[in-house]
């Protein structure tokens, strides 16, 4: 039953599970043309994030001397660069994803939301090798993770989570002004300054501590960088507030496409 | 063949607007317009591309849509396949949609062609057991075998809607929604998509099909359902919907003035100012039926002489081939021109052209000079009809002939 139907409401998750299979090829599409053409491949995986830690570590370790709770650097910035670049591609893919979708959108039915989704999700293969070399990173200095290792996960879905729930606004807006492709480098520089990747959050003041701890991803930070590297533990309240944040966002996200998906394809 | 219906189709409406078709608007725009105390929206215009359109498909019909360009076929199909929303009224459908409106959807140009048989099956809706199943025929169809592991974008133009449509043929929903896709591919491909179309019609799949090829639509329907500026103008067997479209068009395109036309050669002493084609009586052209070409050529300056004329239509059919031609220097016929207005009838007993979409190319000459040359001065149809006088006969190659079988 197709209907005007102009009513608020959710995504049908039935719908998105019954295509299931397309989320998967969608996903695995993005990750083989990712690096197609290129003469080094994956390496470029490998690449992105050590030269960013080398040059993190040699502008605001060495020169900048900021701290990092004791622990070397290197480390340090490279355990919270992975979920933050986790955070950031998915962020960036996800908001263009509907516009980039748009032709095939325009010629076939499925839902919509595949196309953030699989456009966020595309993102775990470079994390990944993110992650396998920040374990040589720690093995060079000789750190052994902690039990908190096992809770590491949960940290890198809290920040897809965030980067899925703000590109839901992002994507349907993109749609109607391509201003948010133009804004978007800007907003994830700006983002990335708020959150405590290149310095600890014991170094924010402590009256705006409660503002800064509104960014969910502060909590997905400093929680990856501790379930690996140990160290400070994060506030049990920010990473309470994180989460409802994210979820907020989710829910009024969710929505919001939901409404916005069915004109969608007119709006382009 | 069951009678309840598979789509139901009731008082939909779909309204535009006009700016929102511009490729996009920025957020500064719309801010101005906030600004300005205009809300950008009421100010703009609308239109209805469909407008208050119902009507029913049984399971296992195979309903043609037809229309000239901006009827709202298109929607429609748009709204079927559920890519986008009504505005008003509400669609049922009974059963799984797939959407064929192009050819090759979401093909990715540096992934194989495998990798791309199964993104496109996806995209449409198959699930990768179905692909698996049918992989192999798939491949058999498309005919691209050799370069499975090849990236598309290595593809020539040809492979990549072969594949495309080997895929979207191997498709098996309960109600199946195409446009136009036969339109591509050569002559020797299109028969065989033609012949794949006809077997899912048989198969019992309910099927709603936009082509502006009657001849198609006749083959293919049981019903033939006629759009016009988003409305139903009328619905039926195809044998009775389409020839009235078609009459309709023809008195459309006989209105059209050539004269207005200045891609003609010639040194345009006389000049043709409209070519009405019909069957002698106003209705479409049939194979076996009698037709009639009046051509109407203006003398553009005084003509002393009453001018012995040498005149010719050239038929090409769809694929750009030259058919026939007619001309009164074959039949050895006088045509004489005169001053002002001259209209010279051409008649044909019994038209041997098979069915299809035909095209007309007009000169004039006297005494070997060229007057007035025009390519592609008229467009008609032909519809399927009975030649030999049999019933329906089947229509291959050209042309039919005259012919006689006995016993030696």
């Amino acid at each position: 039953m197709i209907t005007a139907a102009k009513s608020w409401g959710f995504p049908d998750a039935r719908e998105i599970w019954a295509f299931r299979e397309l989320l998967v090829i969608l996903t695995l599409r993005d990750i083989k043309v990712r690096y197609k053409q290129t003469l080094i491949g994956i390496l470029w995986a490998v690449i992105q994030p050590v030269v960013s830690m080398v040059v993190f570590t040699l502008i605001f370790g060495k020169i900048g001397k900021l701290p990092s709770n004791g622990l070397p650097y290197a480390a340090f910035v490279l355990a919270a660069l992975l979920p933050w670049q986790l955070f950031a591609k998915a962020l960036t893919q996800g908001s263009l994803s509907m516009v980039a979708m748009g032709p095939i959108m325009s010629k076939t039915y499925f839902p919509r939301l595949i196309a953030p989704l699989s456009s966020v999700l595309s993102g775990a293969v470079d994390f990944a090798i993110g992650v396998a070399i920040l374990l040589c990173v720690m093995a060079w200095y000789g750190i052994m993770p902690g039990w908190q290792v096992l809770l590491a996960p949960c940290f890198a879905v809290l920040a897809l989570a965030a980067a899925f729930s703000v590109s839901l606004w992002l994507s349907a807006i993109n749609a109607e002004f391509r201003d948010v492709q133009f804004a978007l480098p800007f907003v994830t520089q700006i983002w990335m300054i708020l959150t405590p990747v290149l310095y600890p959050t014991s170094v924010v003041p402590e009256q705006w501590r409660w503002l800064f701890t509104l960014n969910p991803m502060v909590s997905a930070i400093e929680g990856f960088r501790w379930s690996l590297l140990g160290g400070v533990a994060p506030d049990p309240l920010t990473l309470v507030v994180s989460s409802i944040m994210t979820l907020l966002l989710l829910i009024f996200g969710l929505v919001y496409f939901a409404r916005f998906e069915k004109s969608f394809v007119d709006r382009l | 063949m069951s009678n309840s219906p598979s789509v139901k189709v009731s008082h939909v409406g779909k309204r535009y607007r006009l700016g929102g078709l511009e490729p996009y608007r920025t957020l500064r725009d719309k801010i101005m317009n906030i600004a300005r105390g205009q809300n950008g929206d009421a100010r703009q215009e609308q239109i209805w591309a469909l407008k208050d359109v119902s009507f029913e498909v049984k399971q296992g019909e195979v309903l043609g849509i037809i229309g000239r360009n901006g009827a709202g076929k298109s929607t429609l199909l748009k709204l079927l396949s559920r890519i986008t929303t009504p505005d008003t009224g509400s669609i049922e459908l009974e059963g799984r949609v797939g959407a064929l409106l192009e050819v090759g959807t979401g093909f990715h140009p540096e992934l194989s062609g495998r990798e791309n048989i199964y993104m496109n099956g996806a995209i449409l809706g198959m699930s990768r057991r179905d692909i698996d199943r049918k992989f192999d025929e798939i491949v058999a169809f498309s005919g691209v075998e050799s370069f499975l592991d090849t990236p598309v974008k290595r593809y020539s133009s040809g492979m990549r809607v072969r594949l495309g449509f080997a895929v979207a043929a191997h498709l098996e929903p309960e109600i199946l929604v195409i446009d136009e896709v036969l339109a591509v591919g050569d002559a020797e491909f299109q028969r065989k998509c033609l012949g794949r179309m006809n077997q899912v019609a048989t198969e019992g799949r309910t099927v709603l099909f936009v082509s502006h090829q009657m001849e198609a639509v006749q083959s293919l329907c049981s019903r033939a359902i006629w759009l016009d500026q988003g409305g139903v103008v009328e619905e039926g067997f195809p044998d009775v919907v389409i020839p009235n479209y078609l009459t309709r068009s023809m008195s459309k395109v006989s209105t059209v003035d050539l004269a207005k036309r200045s891609d003609r050669t010639g040194d345009g002493l006389f000049q043709v100012c409209s070519i009405k084609i019909d069957d002698g009586f106003g209705r479409a052209l049939r194979t076996g039926s009698p037709a009639r070409f009046i051509v109407s050529i203006d003398s553009k300056k005084a003509v002393h002489n009453i001018a012995h004329a040498a005149m010719r239509l050239v038929v090409r059919d769809k694929m750009d081939r030259i058919v026939t031609s007619l001309g009164n220097e074959v039949t050895g016929q006088e045509i004489v021109l005169q001053e002002g207005r001259t209209q010279a009838v051409c008649h044909l007993e019994k038209l041997p052209l098979v069915p299809g979409s035909y095209l007309l190319d007009f000169a004039v000459r006297t005494n070997g000079t060229l007057h007035d040359k025009l390519f592609c001065a008229a467009t008609f149809d032909i519809l399927a009809g009975d030649f030999h006088g049999v019933g329906k006969g089947e229509h291959l190659g050209l042309f039919h002939l005259e012919q006689q079988w006995t016993l030696k």
